[in-house]
């Protein structure tokens, strides 16, 4: 990659604002969940509509700028899962990098737990090869990710109780939480004895539904620093695909993470031992422990060791969702901007009770689909840049 | 909806398939200009992008890559159906295969073990692949 061009530090996240609920419901949705974040992440930044040139939406930026009335020279709509909201800040900061656009919103806005209670809502997926090859055996998400799971004990030795560690790690730092969905202590003993719907998965390595919201407002550095708060820069960023059905993931234990973290990481100019937080989706417990090792933390099948020690844990080696994750904080359906969201948060010193002593470079990992879709974000505070 | 009321869509490059399906035969995509096994079944070969191809009956046999017990349904599954096994198998044609084991009990069965083809019946006509365990 020698010659190339970086987007290191041309861009960086101003504005930030997120709707969760501890009791895992919002009253709003839709397009007006979306302006009350949108509005809270513009005033977080010191910014207004009339500034917004650039918009990023899963389903459809059309919509959504012309809801908000504006003409954008930016739009972003891929759709990849959970993992978008690391592709859609990859994709802003490439294109404020070269001038496209100057500043950009990304919003999601999705109220499963209550869709179901009004009978609204639904998720649709888009035909596929996956309606007849995978649909008709009864495999859906959760069973894809048991046999990842599955898989990985068989390559690695990976225990149910270390997966389990995971989901114990992560709910002591939601216990620090205000807004976490569950926050009472969790134990080994705890997960395993919950019931299993798919081995080897139990019902606690599995993430939440509940309502949320997020928007962010990413803009050049050159205007970051006139603004209301601290910037976080975007460091580096990088995305990859290998499939989207499980049935073509070529290697279960082996994520396109693998690709997309190098890559960031390079970018960024940031080895992995400089990471201070890690933001890794949590759909599952296996998801997380499949990022520790895919994005280079950890040799594969070394991950899970340093998990069952605590090393994820407040006080750990390696702070990973400090939010409380997709398994205790919130996750509605694609969480992947809740990554970046307390990122900010750490970066810029917010965090209240779980607060970082250290919080100077930040990993946002997203991952969408069926392990399919990876996209790493490195964003930092300018004592790095 | 349950499994047996499942019936497949067919396209040009999928009807060959489901159509063995009815006589109870795994038939394969392979490739006539790389020949390597494609599967799922699809319009060009992912790796020559050929669109030239031959059905190749498979031998019926494998093992299992990785499985999932699941004690609740999903997809098209139903409540009656649980506890079902879905597993990926390794067929002997070195081609990844996602299907249910049945004719077992749940705790009887691991990954690695030898499996060999059995079907189910679905709706109009066709027929599902599934696995069993090889006699011993």
């Amino acid at each position: 990659m020698s010659g190339q061009k970086t987007l290191r530090g041309a861009a960086a996240i101003v504005g930030i604002a997120e709707s969760v609920s501890s009791t895992g419901e919002l009253e709003l949705w839709g397009r007006a969940l979306e302006a009350k974040v949108i509005k809270e992440a513009l005033d977080d930044a010191g910014l207004t509509l009339a500034d917004v040139d650039g918009v990023a939406h899963a389903w459809s930026s059309l919509d959504l700028a012309e809801f908000l009335g504006i003409s954008p020279v930016f739009t972003e709509a891929t759709y990849t899962g959970g993992s978008g909201y690391e592709l859609y800040v990859e994709k802003a900061a490439a294109a404020i990098a070269v001038g496209l656009a100057e500043t950009i919103v990304v919003v999601y806005a999705a109220t499963p737990r209550s869709d179901r209670k009004r009978g609204t809502g639904g998720w649709v997926e888009t035909p596929g090869p996956r309606d007849d090859f995978e649909v008709p055996y009864g495999l859906g998400l959760m069973g894809s990710y048991a046999l990842a799971a599955d898989r990985h004990m068989t390559t690695y030795g990976t225990t149910s109780e270390e997966l389990a560690a995971v989901a114990v790690n992560t709910r002591a730092w939601a216990s620090l939480n205000p807004d976490a969905k569950l926050r009472s202590p969790l134990t080994v003993d705890d997960v395993m004895s919950s019931p299993v719907f798919c081995s080897p998965l139990h019902l606690l390595d599995c993430c939440l539904v509940t309502d949320g919201a997020g928007a962010i407002v990413i803009t050049s550095a050159e205007r970051a620093k006139a603004l209301r708060k601290a910037p976080v820069y975007v460091l580096g960023a990088a995305s990859c695909h290998s499939h989207n059905m499980i049935h073509a993931m070529p290697d279960l234990t082996l994520t396109p993470g693998s690709i997309s973290g190098p890559r960031a990481f390079r970018a960024a100019g940031i080895s992995v031992d400089e990471v201070d937080l890690l933001m890794g989706y949590d759909s599952f417990t296996i998801t997380a422990l499949l990022h520790l090792e895919d994005l280079g933390f950890f040799k594969k099948g070394e991950a899970a060791g340093f998990v069952a020690e605590g090393g994820t844990a407040p006080g750990g080696a390696l702070p990973m969702n400090t939010n409380g994750g997709g398994l205790s904080y919130t996750h509605p359906g694609m969480y992947g901007i809740f990554l970046l969201t307390e990122a900010v948060r750490q970066l810029r010193g917010e965090a209240g009770a779980r607060q970082l002593q250290k919080a100077d470079v930040a990993v946002a990992h997203g991952s969408g689909q069926f392990l399919s879709a990876m996209s790493t974000v490195v964003l930092g505070t300018e004592a790095v840049l | 909806m349950s499994q047996a009321d499942f019936t497949p869509t067919i396209s040009e490059a999928t009807r060959p398939y489901w159509e063995a399906t009815k006589a109870r035969r795994l038939v394969l995509q392979r490739c006539v200009a790389c020949t390597r096994y494609v599967h799922h079944p699809r319009e060009a070969c992912p790796r020559c992008l050929g669109q030239d191809f031959d059905w190749v009956e498979s031998m019926g046999r494998g093992s299992i890559h990785a499985m999932s017990v699941h004690h609740r349904p999903f997809e098209a599954m139903s409540l009656e159906d649980c506890p079902y096994i879905v597993a990926f198998i390794d067929l002997d044609e070195g081609v990844r295969f996602l299907a249910n084991v049945v004719d077992t009990d749940d705790r009887s069965v691991t990954r690695g073990d030898a499996v060999v083809l059995t079907w189910k019946p679905v709706a109009n006509g066709y027929n599902l692949p599934a696995f069993k365990p090889a006699p011993r």
